[in-house]
């Protein structure tokens, strides 16, 4: 089982706060990767923070494909993080040779564009640039979205980390919320694509456990939006359908528990809503999640959520100090970056609860 | 030797042959009284026998004249193999055996085309059982206990909208329904398939609707029954009870002079509507209940004379299906102000995917479920040539039709509920399941239930005799006699009984494969030791 963490917090954190959260919890996980997702970025990209951040992986060639592709698609460079690696020998990393972080301008005539139309062309341009990286085997595209950054790599989270960089804080790299991860595919292949957490249009999702349902949640994904694609884990399907729910459907963020874990029937029958949610179980029974899990996932407007499955077989905890939330699988990493935190305050959310935290870190706890 | 002639029909040309024991035989002459079909009978025989009553032996040679049970030589009158002589016998003198000499098929052709009851004797090949539930939670994730914990067996029966569809609109930060949608009934998904009155006696129908009733009142599983095509008593109909029923239509139209009568009387709603377009045992025919067993009771509720009632093929005025989408499920629904669910059952056809990919695109977005009849489905009366060479395997085309939806994006929208030869080897759980993980909503029984009121036939040309009206376990007969041989409640409660037991199966099985709602579509969870249905399924082949 994977073991997967989240900081949020009021003041920028750096990434190697996040590694002190999960290296802990590392016998429950194998230290095979390494994966976060930072949004609402400071440092180095604080002065770019509504134009998208293209993150990727990539051979030299790959990366000319892609500036190619970008150059002909009249997006302009603005600015550009690679950062120079540590190759200190003996480091466990599968790396790939260039690690591109670029932010772009739009072109110009997508001004008049409205909000919806310019993420559609944020998600098919990353959709193209991963196709083209892809069919030529060149690298591999994590992320391409305004304040959000994505890192994923195969091998020892420590010797990523100092691969990186990342135990160093010199400024240039921090973020108000972080989503990480320090395990690569377990069951399926190790691509670096299945490691989560996985991306999409604002959404950030990572989910500790097994979803027994994903042959069927990915028979129906795969029809209801061209970005619900790859399928490498079958965590993917839960962020699909928080995004699917969310972006698509527009429904409030209560209905997201309703559609992953419905209420059993016999509870649905004594609830004042019985006709809006047997309407969700049975127009969305190919989105319901059936196994052991644990998800936290960031929004667009960056609050942070974490629910479990509905027989609640997989952990997790919130800890809050006085500028930072934590979520995390084990509470032993919580006890790593935040000691002086008030544990009797630690909440274990139970099977039908979804906590919700927002910008002001005020965490909301509500039954589905 | 000159009064037999070659064509003579003798013992030997039939399928089952009686063995008797004189020795045995205490002449009490309950053999004969119980054989419905007049296939043995009293006889004197001339023996030749040595005798010895002394203390020592002293050995007469005796010429007496005895009575004896002896089998009836005759293409009408014949041995079916049920069993009842052996059954109601004290001593063990007498039982049918089968004969694989029998020349019978070929020879009963004298009054045309053979018709009889039962299911298939060609085609019961059992692709369910090449197919495992393989995919079992071994650490990854833990099975669960099927005896703790809680599952949640519901299907839905009705025309299931999109996402995109609902009528939602926000009031107070919530969703409220703003129009009404299809209605929908989540449903236990084991359905009592249609059998008519008529074609089961009144107290076998009345003994699988008590079962029903039961299921639903005293153990809370929500099992529902479908009437078949003949109507319903007007009592049950203007009663609570309703509410467990779905009314058929078939070709015939047989009882709906009452149904619609009776529906201004009605205080509830029927579970549903099933429109019977074809049937697995004999698709392209109508129902036919021969005139044998058109009793003065199934006058009543048919509302037609004492003669052989065969229903046509096709709903008379209905010549496409964008009509019958139109006319009948429009209408269907309309009689019931829209707020009951209608489907339809179409026999498995090479056409299903045509069929069901026609409903699923009807704009009124009005069929409630697609119920596909196969090939090793039950009939109370066909002709022999339908049964055994005509139909389609029911497994791969529900397959079929899941995967068309999927590849529309569409599952789910008509639910699919599949049929013929579900629990013919007697696990109707496994069978249900294996179905399920296939694309299957839920599944429709209706042999396993005259089974369990004590039906004796099978697939291997045993009994098969519901269309003579003369069954021996007085199931599908009219004959008062014989229906009093049939126990209601006992026969109620072995069908009770059985689907509990299928309901802690169910459960055993979704346990280890980690779920606790219905694992419709979960192919993954299915793997086959047949390369070529694995293939043919899209699951994994395994050895």
């Amino acid at each position: 089982m994977c073991r997967i963490g989240s900081i949020k917090s009021k003041v920028p954190v750096h990434p190697s706060k996040a590694l002190h959260l999960m290296l802990p919890q590392q016998e429950g996980h194998d230290n095979s990767g390494f994966a976060m997702v930072m949004q609402d970025l400071y440092g180095i990209f604080s002065t770019y923070k509504d134009k998208p951040l293209l993150s990727m992986a990539c051979t030299q060639k790959g990366n000319q494909m892609v500036e190619e592709y970008m150059d002909s698609h009249n997006f302009v460079q603005l600015a550009e993080w690679i950062p120079v690696p540590n190759k200190e020998p003996g480091l466990d990393i599968q790396a790939m040779p260039y690690y591109v972080f670029r932010n772009y301008d739009f072109p110009e005539h997508y001004n008049e564009l409205s909000q919806k139309e310019k993420e559609d062309v944020l998600l098919n341009t990353r959709l193209a640039l991963r196709k083209l990286l892809e069919d030529a085997g060149e690298g591999y595209v994590y992320s391409f979205w305004p304040d959000v950054l994505t890192l994923k790599e195969i091998g020892d989270p420590r010797d990523i980390a100092t691969y990186f960089h990342l135990w160093e804080d010199n400024g240039c790299l921090s973020a108000k919320n972080i989503v990480v991860q320090c395990r690569q595919n377990t069951n399926y292949d190790i691509v670096r694509y299945a490691a989560h957490p996985f991306f999409l249009q604002g959404y950030t999702l990572c989910a500790n456990g097994e979803n027994t349902f994903y042959t069927k949640n990915k028979e129906f994904q795969k029809s209801l939006h061209r970005g619900y694609i790859g399928f490498e884990s079958d965590s993917q399907c839960f962020l699909y359908t928080l995004h699917y729910v969310l972006h698509e459907l527009k429904w409030p963020i209560n209905y997201y528990k309703h559609v992953i874990t419905p209420l059993p029937f016999e509870e649905i029958e004594k609830r004042e809503d019985k006709d809006v949610l047997t309407a969700i179980r049975q127009s969305l029974a190919h989105l319901e999640i059936n196994g052991p899990n644990t998800i936290i996932a960031t929004l667009p407007d960056h609050r942070m959520i974490t629910c479990c499955d509905s027989k609640k077989l997989r952990p997790v905890v919130i800890g809050q100090d006085e500028n930072t939330v934590a979520i995390a699988s084990e509470v032993c990493g919580l006890n790593e970056i935040m000691p002086d935190r008030d544990m009797t305050k630690d909440i274990y959310p139970n099977e039908r609860e979804v906590i919700v935290i927002d910008n002001e870190l005020e965490v909301q706890r509500w039954k589905q | 030797m000159e009064a037999v002639k070659t064509q003579d029909i003798s013992v030997n040309d039939l399928a089952w042959k009686i063995e008797y024991h004189a020795d045995r035989c205490t002449m009490c002459g309950s053999c004969v009284a119980s054989c419905s079909f007049k296939a043995i009978k009293v006889e004197t025989q001339a023996q030749s026998i040595v005798v010895s009553t002394d203390s020592q032996p002293k050995p007469e040679h005796r010429h007496v004249a005895r009575p004896i049970i002896k089998q009836v030589a005759s293409l009408t009158d014949f041995c079916r193999g049920c069993g009842m002589c052996e059954k109601v016998c004290p001593n063990n003198a007498i039982h049918p055996v089968r004969n694989p000499d029998s020349r019978k098929t070929l020879l009963s052709k004298d009054a045309g085309p053979i018709k009889r009851g039962g299911r298939t004797n060609l085609n019961a090949q059992r692709t369910l059982d090449s197919i495992i539930v393989g995919r079992i939670s071994q650490m990854t994730d833990p099975s669960l206990d099927a005896a703790r914990h809680t599952f949640d067996i519901r299907s839905p029966f009705g025309r299931v909208l999109s996402a995109k569809e609902l009528p939602f609109q926000m009031k107070d930060g919530k969703m409220v329904m703003a129009t009404k949608t299809p209605p929908v009934n989540w449903i236990y998904p084991l359905i009592f398939s249609d059998m008519s009155i008529g074609a089961l006696s009144t107290r076998a129908w009345e003994a699988v609707a008590l079962a029903c009733a039961y299921l639903n009142e005293k153990c809370g599983l929500p099992v529902r029954m479908s009437s078949g095509e003949g109507g319903m008593p007007v009592k049950l109909m203007e009663s609570d009870y309703l509410k467990y029923f779905i009314l058929q239509i078939a070709s015939g139209h047989f009882g709906w002079n009452r149904i619609v009568k009776a529906i201004p009387h009605m205080v509830t709603d029927p579970a549903g509507v099933l429109i019977k377009i074809g049937q697995g045992a004999k698709p392209g025919d109508g129902g036919l209940l021969p005139a044998a067993k058109v009793a003065e009771h199934v006058q009543a509720i048919r509302g037609v004379p004492k003669a052989t009632l065969s229903s046509p093929p096709n709903h008379q005025g209905l010549y496409s299906i964008e009509e019958s989408v139109q006319k009948m499920h429009l209408s269907l629904n309309a009689a019931f102000g829209f707020r009951v669910p209608v489907a339809i059952k179409c026999a498995a056809s090479a056409t299903s995917v045509s069929v069901y990919n026609n409903l699923l695109r009807d704009p009124y977005k009005i069929c409630g479920g697609f119920f596909i009849d196969g090939i090793q489905g039950g009939t109370g009366a066909a002709n022999e040539v339908s049964l055994d060479h005509t139909g389609h395997p029911v497994v791969s085309k529900i397959r079929d039709c899941y995967l068309a939806a999927v590849k529309q994006g569409l599952q789910g929208q008509i639910p699919l509920y599949g049929g013929g030869g579900i629990g013919m080897t007697g696990n109707a759980a496994a069978d249900a399941f294996k179905m399920m993980c296939l694309g299957a909503n839920g599944v429709f029984v209706g042999k396993v239930l005259i089974q369990l009121l004590g039906c004796v036939g099978n697939e291997q040309g045993r009994c098969n005799s519901c269309n003579t009206g003369k069954c021996p376990m007085g199931i599908c007969t009219q004959d008062p006699r014989l229906v009093k041989r049939l126990d209601i409640d006992k026969g109620a409660q072995k069908i009770v009984d059985y689907v509990l037991a299928f309901d802690a199966e169910l459960k055993k099985l979704m346990a280890p494969i980690g779920n606790s709602s219905i694992p419709v579509g979960r192919s993954d969870a299915l793997v086959s030791t047949d390369k070529a249905i694995a293939d043919k399924l899209g699951i994994q082949y395994v050895c």
